[in-house]
């Protein structure tokens, strides 16, 4: 019989799970808030969805109401990554400036 | 155009420079090396995308347009935002992972060709659930947000509202939305897929408007979790591997983080989502004892005497000292007490700040060493040890009460010793209570010298007197 292609996609789910369990359990809690923040920004990955979605309309209409969806997605996740990797870039520059100073 | 095979071998390998990327923060030095690997597995999704699609009509131009405009407000937010502000800032960027997660589910019911799910009213039943699921908790997670939001900004009052039979409420509506995602599967109709949304929209608002202030670390995270699983919800919709690989990964940092925070508590997650902590209804019969205590109170002169003939001082900030943004001048007193020889280091509570691990930005951002900072396993036991204890803008975590007193709400909590050190220095406007609504044992212990003043001028204070 075959598998259904769910089965290995839930498989990829629960063992990332457990990656993600034993990665964030090793990072160190002075790093917490960078943590919290670049999540953030890499659970922003759902503007594929939201490319997909907006990619789909035609040519001639470009904003159906689903592309519509789309678009907003795209600048809500947008808003997201770049916010979400710029500001973890900022807090993890700040514990790189300590370093300098010390030497 | 791509082959599926070939975008999907590419979006697996964007999952794996995610796990990179959290992987780096196992420590500073690696961190920013991690961040990199993050930027670079979105960069990867983002193109695969394009090219898989392979449909470059006009619709391109207008993506391109929407993430220079997002990107552009989004990198304007990352700059401008004070560290002081980030629990906000991580509370409204979940809300739009999740607002987000919602859109995408949207456009996904309306137009399922676009994601190979079949055709409208006639979409895969498995691909009906996950995207219903995607949805609801993506709204949970857009409106909880909103209003974690609001209360950490101040916007709204940090007080837990509550209201009899909340939580059955809660309970109904949980089931409702079970009910109406079986009843949208059996009939494709496009009013229970909207009314799935409501309904979420609304158990969000609910679920978090009970949670008081102190416990908002423990919210932030669990919503940090919820938006992980909207993303993961949506991914099986989409069948994409970076999506579900992300999803798992962000919901349980969440979700251990959450955990964290509820064991520097010593809170039970269930307690803490049924809310209700930090209204003051015990501060009334605790005034009396108050009043027969003795407190002795000190200025800044007494301060810098008491540490400039210390040879060891252990700070312990706390969030009031980042609402008074006091972190910069503090860093001034402690560089000069090093001039003298004096050892500092800095203790920090897992709950000290908003969020976890919030005070350890704080403290970077004002250039302090982060091996000069330590954990509270690290530290407690030098408390012994040291000649003074600086406690500033901080309450509830140095209250030895929570050691010696069952009764006390706070009672199990691990605390820093502070009381064990020679003497202490407590910063603080007034005697009032911390976020627990109780009183602080330490103010009237002999070894403690009160220093009632605003932190960041008592701070300023001393360090004139230093000189």
């Amino acid at each position: 019989m075959e598998i259904d292609p769910f089965i290995f996609r839930l498989s990829i789910f629960i063992l990332s799970i457990f990656i993600g369990y034993y990665v964030v359990w090793s990072v160190t809690p002075s790093l917490h808030t960078p943590l919290m923040s670049v999540t953030n920004a890499i659970s922003s990955v759902i503007i594929v969805g939201a490319i997909i979605a907006a990619l789909a309309g035609s040519s001639e209409n470009v904003f159906s109401t689903s592309s519509v969806f789309g678009f907003i997605a795209i600048i809500l996740a947008a808003i997201n990554i770049f916010g979400g990797f710029l500001v973890t870039q900022r807090m993890l520059q700040m514990y790189k400036k300590k370093k300098k100073d010390k030497k | 155009m791509i082959s599926a095979n070939l975008s999907a071998a590419f979006y697996l390998i964007s999952g794996i420079l995610f796990i990179l990327a959290l992987r780096g923060l196992s420590s500073p030095d690696t961190s920013r090396q991690g961040n990199y690997f993050g930027i670079a597995g979105m960069a990867i999704a983002i193109v695969v995308t394009f090219l898989s699609v392979g449909n470059f009509s006009s619709s391109l131009a207008y993506i391109i347009i929407f993430l220079v405009i997002g990107g552009a407000i989004g990198a304007f937010i990352a700059f401008k935002i004070p560290m002081t502000a980030m629990p906000e800032l991580v509370a409204g960027f979940h809300s739009l992972v999740g607002l987000a997660a919602v859109f995408v589910a949207i456009a996904a019911f309306l137009n399922p060709e676009a994601f190979n799910l079949g055709t409208f009213g006639n979409i895969k039943l498995a691909s009906l659930v996950e995207m219903s699921i995607g949805a609801a908790v993506g709204a949970i997670t857009f409106s909880g947000s909103i209003i974690a939001f609001l209360k950490l900004r101040g916007l709204m009052s940090g007080a837990p509202i509550t209201f009899s039979g909340q939580h059955l409420l809660n309970l109904i509506l949980g089931i409702a939305i079970f009910i109406l995602i079986f009843y949208l599967c059996k009939t494709q109709s496009e009013s229970m897929y909207w009314s799935v949304i409501a309904i979420s929209f609304l158990v969000g608002v609910l679920l978090i408007i009970p949670i008081g202030g102190a416990d908002m670390p423990v919210v932030i995270s669990m919503l940090n979790s919820y938006s992980g699983w909207a993303a993961a919800g949506i991914g099986f919709t989409l069948e994409n591997t970076a999506l579900i690989i992300t999803g798992a990964l962000v919901g349980s940092s969440g979700a251990i983080l959450s955990y964290i925070m509820c064991k520097a508590m010593n809170r039970s997650f269930v307690s803490v989502i049924l809310g209700g902590f930090g209204a003051d209804n015990s501060s009334d019969n605790k005034k009396d004892k108050k009043d027969h205590k003795p407190v002795k109170s000190g200025n800044a002169e007494d301060a810098a005497f008491l540490m400039k003939n210390a040879s060891s001082v252990i700070i312990v900030p706390g969030y009031g000292m980042a609402v008074a943004q006091a972190q910069h001048a503090l860093r001034e007193m402690v560089d000069k007490l090093k001039k003298n020889d004096i050892k500092v280091t800095y203790a920090i509570h897992p709950v000290a700040g908003r969020m976890p691990g919030h005070m350890n930005v704080l403290l970077a951002e004002a250039n302090v060493p982060y091996d000069e900072v330590f954990e509270l396993e690290d530290i407690n036991n030098d408390f012994a040890n040291s000649d003074v204890a600086f406690v500033i803008g901080a309450n509830d975590v140095t209250n030895p009460v929570a050691k010696t007193d069952p009764k006390s709400p706070i009672f199990g909590m691990p605390v820093l010793d502070v009381e064990k050190c020679k003497s202490v220095l407590f910063v603080k406007r007034s005697l009032s209570p911390g976020y627990a609504g109780i009183d602080n044992e330490l103010f009237y212990k002999d070894n403690t010298l009160m220093l009632f003043a605003d932190a960041k001028k008592m701070t300023e204070d001393i360090v004139k007197n230093l000189d």
